[in-house]
């Protein structure tokens, strides 16, 4: 059993990325259209998100309910170098000021900001869309954290921050094209990213991405800094007394988690082809909560899935009933959230090990001898959760 | 990819063939309506039988904006209704196909695509605010679709793949600016807007034409959307007692707005100051309360009090599908033109294809608009009147001006850049 544990991936968590690596990479390009496809691959950058919310609240037990932030900074990172390169002064001659994104010379702006100007490199770009987001998360973080600020507090704060950040887009429309966003992106170094073509790499690279993603996290969880993070989350004043500093620990995962969701609004304007203030503010932001309470906050695949399926229903709802999806909806996360705490992850973990139980069983049935090794096998799995939408006090 | 392609057409020319074959004889016989076969009509693989063409309905009809759309989406069904009772298009019948915009951007983008790469539409009617419309635009332009977009709105644009049915910004504007002018001899403006792109393009489109005029703008404020503390304002225009305040307030904030005025003891009747909105339309005032703003000027295309013969058949079919108390704002009615503009491009193109739609569009006139007469602009707005209007207690306008000719689109006023 020790070789087992201490092995990074176990069998099973193979089987799963194996699982989910068949459906994004084989079954579901074969079988969709490029349209849906190109959907499933928004709906995979919101994947991004929940997988750090899995991190930070699941695991961590900080929930923060501004995540689009850090989504929306990845995301109009990307814009604005891809609004660049579509306002080139040809492109843009019938403006007062040619070469300048079309919505600042609607705002009567005649030069390109000094903080557009670095965005002409994708070098640069790529650097922001990494590096922005943590850092922010970090200022953020070490502010509340060393503190000692948490749980419904910090939840509020991070709330706020997403209502500051779109208050300050929509207001600054000359500088962030206000609340239409920044739309009409058309070329990435010249390539045209709305062709089918197109559409398809780019699915293939956001789902590579999210692989990387999902390593990283789980890395970080089989690492000993995961078992920190439960620690901290279940009793963080006896982390504390032990002598760690609980307050890093906190700050890492949450700039973590900022820099996957910053990832995951790149790859969100890459596929849709622009970026608005409606994906910064509260509402998406809580809705992230949603795919990863949805899909099981202990679990970083089902956070893929959670993402995935609330999105297919929300399209397939909304194209099926236009005029009562909403309420569909809302039946549907009640309904799952009621049925399955622990989401489908914990629904999965619970059927799996049903099926174990009744292999144990059967084993034992046939050599009698050894009846303990089932009970030991299901302590081996993480803990449940206390219960959705309590983070643990701090 | 190829299995979708293949499809619908081997679909399509089997039942062409079964259709033909039935038809040939009733064909034979019929002498006046003489339908042609899709194959001819619609070269391009849009959604088009021999009895049924598919359009798109694109409106919020959950969210903030659902309020707003509503309207739209009932005046576009209600266009849809009358053609099909008529006959249809070509002598085919319109089904619709409505999707949720959900007052959310980026879905509006999806659902758009959605209708023009899935279902093939053969026109959309759809989108309200600039944001939305913006999220659609590159969506058209590659897919090739067709927008009917009824807003009002600010103009900077000129898409070859929109039909704007609303009145862009120098129509709205400077005619009502001419009217206060002439009329009740204002000299000192007050522009008070929504902080977003319309309000600003308006006011700056406003006080260029002020300014040549040889007068003053005496203050010009923007306030975020959906802002509700409008005392410090209103001080200001107290203070500063301008002829003129030129009003671009949007949505809910409309309602804060004229309820401070009133409960601060500015009399609107009185015309001290004048107040002149672009963007109250009945619809709005159904929210703020006729008592609440019964006085003020507004400057738009449509009123539903409007006295014609088109427009009294429109406001009875309207109640009737929809109730007695609905009310019709000008965006209700710029929608209602869309379906019937579309029929009359696609009929005098002889063909359902957008490219051809497209070059029909220009010069197409509605005699029967309940706006009165309008026509296409090779630009791809509409000729139209601008009419001012003062409410009522009722919630309605009384119409006290309209220009005596139609007034041309200029989407890209030169100097007001």
């Amino acid at each position: 059993m020790n070789a087992l544990k201490n092995n990074l991936f176990k069998r099973q968590d193979l089987i799963n990325y194996g699982l989910l690596a068949i459906l994004l990479v084989l079954i579901l390009p074969l079988t969709l259209d490029i349209f849906r496809l190109n959907l499933v691959g928004k709906y995979l950058s919101y994947a991004f998100v929940a997988v750090g919310l899995v991190l930070c609240w699941g695991y961590g037990g900080i929930l923060s309910l501004g995540q689009g932030v850090f989504f929306g900074i990845g995301g109009y990172a990307m814009a604005m170098f891809l609004k660049l390169e579509a306002s080139s002064p040809e492109a843009t001659a019938i403006q007062s000021t040619p070469g300048i994104p079309d919505f600042m010379d609607w705002n009567q702006l005649t030069a390109l900001p000094w903080f557009w100007e670095p965005f002409h490199s994708l070098g640069f770009t790529t650097l922001a869309i990494l590096f922005v987001a943590p850092l922010f998360a970090f200022i953020v973080a070490v502010a509340m954290f060393k503190r000692r600020v948490g749980g419904v507090y910090f939840a509020i704060i991070t709330q706020a921050i997403a209502a500051i950040l779109t208050i300050l887009i929509i207001g600054q429309q000359g500088y962030t094209g206000g609340v239409n966003g920044i739309t009409d992106l058309r070329t990435l170094m010249g390539w045209d990213i709305r062709t089918d073509s197109a559409k398809y790499i780019l699915y293939f690279f956001c789902v590579a991405m999210l692989f990387a993603c999902l390593l990283l996290a789980h890395l970080v969880l089989k690492s000993k800094l995961g078992r920190l993070l439960v620690a901290i989350r279940d009793r963080e004043d006896r982390v504390r007394f032990s002598g760690y500093d609980v307050s890093s620990f906190k700050i890492f995962v949450f700039c973590f988690a900022a820099m996957l969701s910053a990832i995951g609004g790149a790859m969100f304007t890459l596929q849709v082809g622009f970026m608005s203030p409606t994906l910064v503010g509260i509402v998406p932001s809580i809705e992230m909560v949603i795919f990863c309470a949805l899909g099981g906050r202990l679990s970083i695949i089902g956070a893929v899935y959670g993402a995935l399926l609330v999105n297919a229903a929300k399209t397939t709802m909304s194209e099926a009933f236009p005029e009562l999806w909403l309420f569909a909806m809302g039946a549907l996360f009640i309904g799952v959230v009621l049925a399955f705490p622990n989401g489908l992850a914990g629904l999965y973990q619970t059927l799996l090990q049903k099926v174990k139980e009744r292999r144990a069983a059967a084993a034992a049935q046939k050599t009698p001898a050894t009846p303990a090794i089932a009970p030991r096998n299901a302590t081996s799995d993480p803990e449940p959760a206390q219960g959705i939408g309590v983070p643990s006090q701090s | 990819m190829q299995k979708r392609d293949r499809n619908p057409k081997q679909q399509s020319t089997l039942r062409r063939q079964l259709l033909k074959g039935l038809m040939l004889l009733p064909a034979a016989v019929m002498l006046g309506n003489v339908q042609l076969a899709s194959a001819e009509v619609n070269t391009t693989g849009l959604a088009v039988t021999d009895d049924t063409v598919k359009v798109g309905i694109l409106h919020s009809i959950t969210g903030t904006m659902a309020i707003s759309e509503t309207g739209s989406v009932q005046a576009e069904k209600l266009a849809i209704d009358q053609i099909n009772a008529m006959g249809g298009v070509l002598g085919r019948q319109i089904e619709y196909i409505q999707e949720d915009g959900a007052s959310d951007w980026p879905t509006f983008a999806e659902k758009s695509k959605k209708l023009l790469v899935n279902d093939k539409v053969a026109a959309v009617f759809g989108c309200w605010t600039s944001a939305s419309r913006k999220a659609v635009l590159p969506v058209f332009e590659q897919y090739n679709g067709m927008l009917y977009y009824p807003t009002f709105y600010e103009g900077l644009e000129q898409s070859p793949n929109v039909i704007y049915t609303g009145q862009e910004a120098t129509q709205q504007i400077l005619a009502g600016l001419d009217w206060v002018m002439e009329n009740k001899g204002a000299e000192n403006f007050y522009l008070l807007g929504s902080d977003y792109i319309w309000p600003r393009t308006s006011n700056k489109i406003a006080r260029k034409h002020i300014e040549k005029n040889g007068l003053k703008v005496v203050g010009e404020e923007y306030y975020p959307l959906g802002h509700t503390q409008f005392n410090s304002v209103i001080n200001k225009i107290k203070l500063k007692k301008p002829d003129v305040v030129f009003i671009s307030v949007v949505g809910g904030s409309n309602v804060a707005f004229y309820k401070q005025l009133k409960a601060a003891g500015i009399e609107m009747g009185k015309e001290k100051p004048l107040f002149l909105t672009i963007s109250v339309t009945e619809d709005e005032i159904l929210g703020i309360g006729g008592e609440n703003i019964d006085g003020i000027y507004a400057s738009m295309k449509y009123f539903q009090s409007l006295d014609n013969e088109n427009n009294a058949g429109f406001v009875d079919a309207f109640k009737e599908k929809y109730g007695e108390d609905i009310v019709i704002g000008d965006v209700t009615q710029a929608a209602y033109l869309g379906p019937w503009l579309w029929k009359a491009a696609v009929e005098k193109a002889g063909s359902f294809d957008i490219d051809k739609v497209r070059a029909a569009s220009a010069e197409i006139e509605l005699t029967s608009a309940p706006e009165g007469y309008v026509k296409v602009h090779p630009n791809h707005h509409l000729w139209s009147k601008t009419r001012i209007g003062q409410a009522q207690t009722d919630g309605q306008y009384k119409v006290v001006y309209e220009t005596s000719e139609l007034i041309e689109p200029n989407p890209f006023p030169e100097g007001y850049q």
